[in-house]
């Protein structure tokens, strides 16, 4: 008896070593983007594998140039998260609760929608902003950007929402409220984790964006930072320490994910591709 | 889902009504189309649209003229000719089949692994599995843009570290040379795609009833043999789920290339994806743009309706 938990529990050390260096491998490039962001001055041939003199020089450098590019990021990526919960939420409930007849089609529709490639879209909205005056324009980047999140959000939500039992928003509308302000009071509170995990998903769509950026822009007035990160490689690839600081800071949205709403992602990840 | 009492409960209510309320009803029902309405006109703006508009403009004469004169005129056949005729188009298509075929294998077999690997029990299993999904959630370019400092030529740590270890004397030309430049681009993709592939696995797995396993083991199969006849039967419908979502997501891929090569060197991994975007946006011509953006969306769309089809035989309960 002994003997078999000793050795259960060795196997579950080595387990756990083999897990730790699975992830050192998988994550290196992580780690190698912020041991570079942390070295200044590195010439384009010599980074150390540590930081032997860790400095954030590179960042407030990152900062100076890139700054902007991360306020227009926050900017658009909030703005595009408002626009998709704000579609996405009375219309998941609709699809959930109503029985609309066609609801099935919308649904359908809204699966096929998660395969259309960014670049059509962009080919084709790109004359259409042209004339409607939205090119270089912030709510024309919004927008585009809530499309990345738009399917996901109605699909997770819906999937949510249909475990809601009618009685509930019925008893509201006894008391006198009317479908809207139930949903309002009742169904949103009631859907909050679902709101929280298709929100910030829809965050992490539009902020990590490059084609729309890319594409629906001409000038440098709406520069996200992954177009400014790519128009950095391109200019000063010699400063590779700054580059990476930027990357550092661009990817901040996803460490701070992981960490806050580590329990929704997956589920958010299984769920909003599967059901 | 209960899909279907949601469906029917209200018709059924409906039906024992009297009529002089049915006016009532249709008022109702207006009502609540109103919660669907602004996210089906979106939707029909930001996805509708571009697709009839893509199709419309692949016949098109959709060029830099076009901004000066405002004239698109049709021109038939002409844009499709242009790019079949095209040689970068050929190359293009076949970079799209290698690069996809390849990142999916690789992620797929990777991901599987790591799944089955983290169905085990042991301290840190559930912290190490969340913080590996860091790759996916890191956005494309800022990843594309590591690795093409990792696997520079000359000064990149991975030619450095296979020097080190003995295994490569002069250093690979990971993004410099035709020959290995979509290979590097695959591998990164991989890297890029296992998270997704091993957290759906992962959840694929959790949902194989434990009794069939202690039945293998009662029947004496051993760890391989349990794999073969347990857990891939009954992991199928998740694995077909998995590789079409990798298929569709993989075929469109963009960002990561633009950010890697560029599309380079010598056009070795330009895609369809990038093709699309070079005609429309660099050669600004549209109209040839958008026949390689809807050859694209046809085979997406040929996996479309097999991903649909997958979806409603395998979870008919769900």
């Amino acid at each position: 008896m002994n003997r078999t938990e000793g050795r259960s529990r060795a196997r579950g050390a080595w387990n756990t070593a083999a897990a730790l260096l699975i992830l050192a491998v998988m994550l290196f490039p992580v780690y190698w983007m912020i041991s570079t962001a942390l070295q200044p001055h590195t010439s384009i041939a010599s980074t150390d594998l540590i930081p032997s003199a860790p400095s954030f020089d590179n960042f407030s450098n990152a900062l100076d140039t890139q700054g902007g590019s991360l306020v227009t990021s926050l900017i658009v990526s909030i703005g595009a998260v408002i626009v998709c919960l704000t579609l996405a939420a009375p219309a998941a409930y609709g699809l959930a609760q109503f029985g609309l007849k066609g609801g099935r089609a919308i649904v359908f529709g809204t699966l096929i929608t998660q395969m259309v490639p960014g670049i059509v879209i962009a080919n084709a909205l790109y004359s259409a902003y042209a004339e409607l005056n939205l090119v270089n324009s912030y709510i024309g980047l919004i927008l585009a950007d809530a499309s990345l999140g738009l399917p996901f959000a109605i699909v997770l939500l819906r999937a949510f929402m249909v475990s809601i039992p009618t009685e509930v928003v019925e008893a509201a509308m006894v008391d006198g409220a009317n479908r809207f302000t139930a949903f309002v009071r009742i169904v949103l509170p009631m859907s909050r984790n679902a709101l929280i995990t298709s929100g910030l998903f829809a965050f992490l769509f539009a902020w990590a964006d490059f084609i729309f950026a890319l594409t629906l822009n001409t000038t440098d007035d709406v520069k996200p930072v992954t177009l400014g990160i790519y128009q950095f490689i391109g200019a000063h690839v010699s400063d590779w320490g700054a580059v990476m600081a930027t990357a550092v800071l661009s990817a901040i949205p996803a460490a701070i994910l992981l960490v806050v709403a580590q329990k929704y992602i997956a589920a958010g990840i299984a769920g909003g591709s599967i059901k | 889902m209960s899909e279907t009492t949601t469906r029917t409960e209200p018709a059924a209510a409906t039906a024992e009504r009297a009529p002089r309320e049915r006016k009532g009803v249709g008022r109702r029902r207006l009502y609540q189309w109103l919660f669907v309405a602004p996210a089906l006109v979106y939707m029909l703006a930001f996805f509708g649209y571009p697709l009839v508009r893509n199709v419309l403009m692949s016949f098109q004469e959709f060029t830099p003229r076009t901004y000066f004169t405002g004239e698109s005129p049709f021109n038939g056949l002409d844009n499709w000719r242009g790019v079949f005729d095209n040689e970068l188009f050929g190359d293009a298509l076949w970079q799209t089949i290698l690069f996809t075929i390849g990142s999916l294998v690789g992620q797929f077999t990777i991901g599987l692994a790591l799944a089955v690997f983290f169905s085990r029990r042991f301290h840190l299993s559930g912290f190490v599995r969340a913080v590996l999904l860091l790759p996916w959630l890191v956005p494309m370019v800022v990843s594309a843009v590591v690795w093409r400092r990792i696997m520079d030529e000359d000064h990149g740590i991975l030619n450095s570290f296979l020097g080190t270890i003995g295994l490569s004397g002069d250093g690979v030309p990971w993004l410099s040379s035709p020959s290995v430049a979509l290979l590097s681009a695959i591998l990164v993709n991989i890297w890029i795609g296992i998270p997704f592939n091993m957290v759906i696995l992962y959840g694929g797995l959790q949902e194989i009833p434990r009794e069939l396993y202690e039945a293998a083991s009662l029947d004496g199969a051993g760890p391989w043999r349990t794999f073969r006849s347990v857990t891939l039967p009954m992991l199928r419908p998740v694995v077909t789920v998995v590789l079409v979502l990798g298929f569709m997501s993989t075929i469109k891929i963009l960002d990561l290339i633009l950010a890697l090569t560029g599309g380079g060197p010598a056009d070795s991994t330009q895609t369809l994806g990038t093709l699309t975007y070079q005609l429309s946006f660099l050669q600004l011509d549209f109209g040839q743009g958008a026949v390689v953006g809807n050859v694209l969306i046809l085979i997406s769309a040929a996996f479309a309706v097999l991903y649909l089809r997958v979806n409603r035989a395998d979870s008919p309960g769900k």
